[in-house]
């Protein structure tokens, strides 16, 4: 039993992990420059086709990883240098209709592409297989994601805590208009950000292409996700970031995987089974619901 | 202004009004997007071929196939089957490949007595006491092909199965059909979310159980995920992974590949069966498409075959809704399965076969025919039926 | 800013669709296209339930990103109602009316006591909650939603052809703007608008804020949840897909087309989509990208038009 729960604690971590990587983007760009970008789960779906098509073309995964991330950074500068630089000025509202539209554009375009059906995007051969910890077999690429995500975590706080472009970034979540009157250059950091943002997301989609499906419409479901663990976490922090992830990830898998047990107690195994889910879910949902009413800026404020 | 309007009403009204016999049209409402994909264009392509082969005429009738895609939503199912029938007026409909999808559209194409011709989705409940003489399955009825893996693995001796399957009308069939025939323990029952493609969780719980075999029923790419998943997870070292031909067909096999080598499955058709018509098929959706048949597209191709052979011997009066019945009841085509016959509540009586995956002649990784599991199998839902 | 100023042309140009709309059905009935009454009864039921969000957004000032859960409320309300006897819709709608309106009560309660973006967030987490709570109900469909066992009949006249049905949704429509337009000129309507305005100002004149808010979500609630009503009957089926937030997305982007603010934006909104939608969708497939480069251009250049009736500018 015990070993059950490790497996799943396991679970929970790389799926907070990955969480953390679309989070972090958002976060940023929501707390730096104000602007609530709904099309961040697209820049993940195009992130993951292109890792998918770099990965098919050079027929290696990490080829394919370092080219399509590259790409969807790529992307994520033009679309930073035409569009997203006047939605900045612009009012949540317009930011809302501008990246729905920008999600509607990416699925599309992404369909005429590729096609409907899902792309395949394999794990390297040499992390297909399981590795033995703790006396049972875990999956070995479930492993490096994990491996990726606390890196990731590792150099955006050294990135975020030590360097000075770190502070700048700071300084920018905590009062932009005191951090553009010190003379920082407020758009080429702003830029940086979003790229940046773009890049995790493309990194996210990647790895998770070979565990999940690189298909049309598979950055709506995670999106929402995000944006409950910047709210939880604190708009603008990415210690907020990374706690509200791995809160939102552990919730989530444990829930999915523990409830439905518990509740076969009581309730038929179908019906445990869905209900399971389904309140790991709510769960989810009542936790941001309570953060927005307790503590509305959320666990760890970037706001002064 | 009124005379220009009266003059398009009179072009409109002629256009509208043009007699079905001058025209065969089939609303083809499936899965054309999402991990359910592959499953709905195999469908599609075998009954494109089929159209094809009949120099695009059903019947001797000239054929126009109208296409949906249903992104396996229910209401968009609905929506697209509302404009197929109230709109284009379409005098058959097919394709649909989930039965949850299947019994939400089902009540209106019935209603417009309108057949439909399955070539997939085999609900219990249209088997049963909501059969419905429009309703015709040319595949199998759902639980049929588990009742195969269940007799087997029963006559196998296999004492601890788990059993995972996707929480819907289909899954439930699934279950219901694989305990019909396997007696031995069931360690758990896991049901997953429609579409679901991360297993993790539901991974872990088997390696919690310890059973001797697993049988899953997950089409398309939820089969795909899993089965490379259970493998990466190491659990294909102590457990053996038994499917009905769903989720070992050449979808799965393409993009898992050798792991799923020796994985026995069940099946009521096999590209390597050698009658006639399935050596044609076979070898002709090859050159067309450049990749092997997989048991959906079998289907599709005999659901063409079949609206063929009911037109053809209505001698294209399908407005004759009475004869039209009977013309299909009376199964006028050759299937490329082989021989098989209609029960009372339309869905087929056939035999099932063993299949498993290894390698052909030419060295690809596909199906092979090991024997037989049931003759002249009849589903089990048949005696509810109120048709004759 | 007032929430419709009757331009002179208006009345007569208004009273002149409305009879092209009362002739609707019989016409497309003689021109052999009875398809597209189903298609228009769809066009007026979304009218009406992006008119409901217009009354919370450009009126009120709130910008809710999960007004689809009254909508879906209202659907499931009468689907249940109609599978336990009740298919009289004088009853039924009214039901799915309040079943909706209290939904709107409970999480507006919560929501309107926080601000901003952070109000934006908690209402779309409440939509998403009911989403999964429909889904995960078993007795009620669960993802496949829930069927309805026939269409219900307005006071004795059955609404199982398409065009009774029209007419119905018609009907509510009328009725609804009439109230609408009532509801801006009246002294609660001046005081919400008031509070869009200056919510300080208000507060200190001693106007009890919160429950002239509330009290406007929820009639936006409430009038979701009679749109989501006429569309189960309309589809058949009540499904948890009408909860999710792209379907809120939805609503949004057609008040917004439409024009915020203004009494007719919903309607015009929804309109434009829908009709969009279908001429497009037989051109090519790929219609969604001529959309979204309609919206961005509508963001991008006519941007004054969107901020400037919300009264938010940035410095």
């Amino acid at each position: 039993m015990s070993q059950l729960v490790l497996e799943q604690a396991l679970n929970g971590l790389q799926f907070g992990l990955m969480l953390f990587l679309l989070a972090a983007g958002l976060t940023l760009v929501f707390g730096i420059m104000d602007c609530i970008n709904l099309a961040h789960g697209s820049l993940y779906m195009v992130g993951a086709y292109l890792v998918a098509a770099a990965a098919q073309a050079a027929d290696s995964f990490w080829i394919g990883l370092g080219v399509g991330v590259a790409g969807a950074a790529l992307l994520g500068l033009l679309l930073e240098l035409s569009l997203f630089r006047r939605l900045y000025k612009l009012d949540h509202l317009s930011q809302v209709l501008a990246t729905f539209a920008l999600i509607l554009i990416a699925n599309e375009s992404v369909r005429m592409i590729w096609g409907a059906q899902p792309v395949l995007l394999n794990p390297p051969e040499a992390l297909s297989g399981p590795v033995e910890i703790a006396g049972f077999f875990y999956p070995a690429y479930r492993l490096v994601i994990i491996a990726f995500g606390l890196a990731v975590a590792l150099v955006l706080y050294l990135l975020v805590a030590r360097t000075r472009v770190g502070m700048w970034v700071r300084a920018g979540a905590s009062n932009r208009e005191m951090t553009e009157a010190l003379g920082i250059n407020v758009p080429g950091l702003f830029t940086a950000v979003f790229v940046f943002g773009v890049g995790l997301c493309a990194l996210a989609g990647g790895l998770l292409g070979p565990l999940l499906a690189v298909q049309v419409g598979m950055g709506e479901s995670v999106l929402i996700l995000a944006f409950v663990v910047i709210i939880i976490g604190g708009i603008g922090s990415i210690r907020g970031a990374l706690v509200g992830s791995l809160i939102v990830g552990m919730v989530d898998t444990l829930g999915r995987a523990l409830l439905p047990t518990l509740l076969r107690a009581a309730l038929p195994v179908e019906a445990a089974s869905t209900l399971g889910p389904a309140l790991a879910s709510i769960l989810i949902y009542l936790l941001m619901a309570a953060i927005l009413f307790f503590k509305p800026q959320g666990l760890f404020p970037a706001r002064a | 202004m009124p005379l220009r309007l009266s003059a398009l009403a009179a072009a409109l009204m002629l256009a509208g009004s043009a007699y079905a016999t001058d025209k065969i049209k089939v609303g083809f409402v499936s899965t054309l997007s999402g991990p359910g994909a592959g499953l709905g264009v195999d469908i599609r392509d075998g009954f494109n071929l089929a159209i094809k082969q009949l120099d695009g005429k059903l019947g001797g009738v000239p054929a126009e196939v109208i296409i949906a895609d249903d992104q396996q939503s229910p209401d968009v199912a609905k929506q697209a089957a509302d404009k197929f029938l109230k709109k284009d007026k379409v005098d058959f409909m097919t394709g649909i490949v989930f039965s949850n999808i299947m019994l939400a559209v089902g009540p209106t194409v019935f209603d417009s007595k309108t057949f439909y011709i399955s070539a997939n989705a085999g609900p219990s409940q249209y088997a049963g006491e909501q059969c419905n003489p429009f309703f015709f399955n040319v595949a199998w009825q759902n639980d049929n092909l588990h009742e195969a893996v269940g007799k087997y693995m029963q006559d196998k001796g296999f004492k601890n199965v788990v059993i995972v399957t996707p929480n819907y009308p289909g899954g439930k069939d699934a279950v219901s059909g694989f305990k019909r025939f396997y007696r031995g323990k069931v360690g758990d029952e896991i049901y997953t979310k429609l579409g679901q493609l991360d297993y993790a969780a539901e991974l872990a719980q088997i390696r919690s159980v310890k059973p001797d075999a697993v049988f899953f029923f997950l089409p398309g790419g939820m089969g795909i995920n899993f089965v490379k998943q259970f493998v990466a997870a190491g659990l294909s070292r102590d457990t053996q992974l038994f499917a009905p031909g769903f989720s070992a067909d050449e979808d799965v096999i393409k993009a898992v590949g050798a792991p799923m080598m020796g994985m026995f499955n069940s099946s009521h058709w096999a590209h390597d069966m050698d009658n006639g018509e399935n050596q044609r098929f076979v070898a002709a959706f090859e050159k067309e498409y450049k990749r092997l048949p997989s048991l959906y597209a079998s289907q599709g191709y005999d659901a063409a075959l079949m609206i063929d052979g009911a037109v053809r011997d209505v001698k294209g009066k399908v407005e004759d809704k009475a004869a039209l019945q009977k013309a299909l009841e009376a199964k006028r085509f050759k299937s490329v399965r082989g021989d098989f016959a209609f029960n009372t509540n339309h869905y087929p009586v056939q035999n099932y076969y063993l299949r498993v995956i290894g390698k052909d002649a030419q060295g690809r990784v596909t199906n092979k025919t090991m024997g037989t599991i049931f003759t002249h199998h009849a589903d089990a839902y048949a005696a509810q039926c109120k048709m004759k | 800013m007032a929430f419709y100023r009757a331009a002179p042309w208006q009345k007569p140009v208004t009273i002149t669709l409305l009879l092209a709309l009362l002739a609707l059905p019989p016409g497309l009935t003689a021109l052999g296209q009875a398809f597209y009454i189903g298609f228009a009864t769809r066009v007026l039921i979304f009218a009406l339930a992006a008119s409901s969000l217009n009354l919370v957004l450009g009126f009120g000032g709130m910008f809710s990103l999960g007004h689809a859960a009254f909508f879906g409320a209202g659907a499931y309300a009468v689907a249940l109602c109609l599978s336990g006897g009740i298919s009289d819709g004088l009853v039924a709608l009214p039901l799915a009316m309040l079943a909706a309106g209290l939904f709107a009560l409970v999480v507006g309660a919560i929501s309107l006591r926080t601000r901003g973006v952070y109000f934006i967030m908690i209402t779309l987490a409440f939509a998403q909650m009911a989403y999964y709570l429909f889904v995960s109900a078993r007795a009620w469909g669960g993802d496949d939603g829930l069927p309805l066992t026939g269409r219900m009949t307005l006071g004795g006249l059955s609404l199982a052809s398409d065009g009774a049905l029209f007419y119905a949704a018609l009907g509510c429509l009328v009725l609804t703007m009439i109230f609408l337009g009532r509801l801006a000129d009246s002294r609660f309507g001046r005081v919400v608008q008031a509070i869009r305005e200056n919510e300080t100002r208000m507060e200190a004149l001693g106007y009890p804020v919160f429950r002239y808010r509330l009290l406007c979500f929820v009639l936006g609630g409430a009038l979701a949840g009679l749109a989501g009503a006429l569309l189960a009957n309309q589809t058949g089926l009540a499904s948890p897909n009408l909860l999710q937030w792209m379907q809120s997305g939805t609503l949004l982007v057609m008040v917004i087309i439409g024009g915020v603010g203004y009494l007719y934006g919903g309607v015009v909104g929804a309109v434009v989509l829908l009709v969009l939608e279908e001429v497009l969708s037989g051109f090519t497939l790929h219609w969604h990208i001529g959309l979204g480069l309609l919206l961005l251009g509508i963001v991008l250049f006519a941007p004054r038009g969107v901020a400037a009736l919300f009264g938010k500018s940035r410095g």
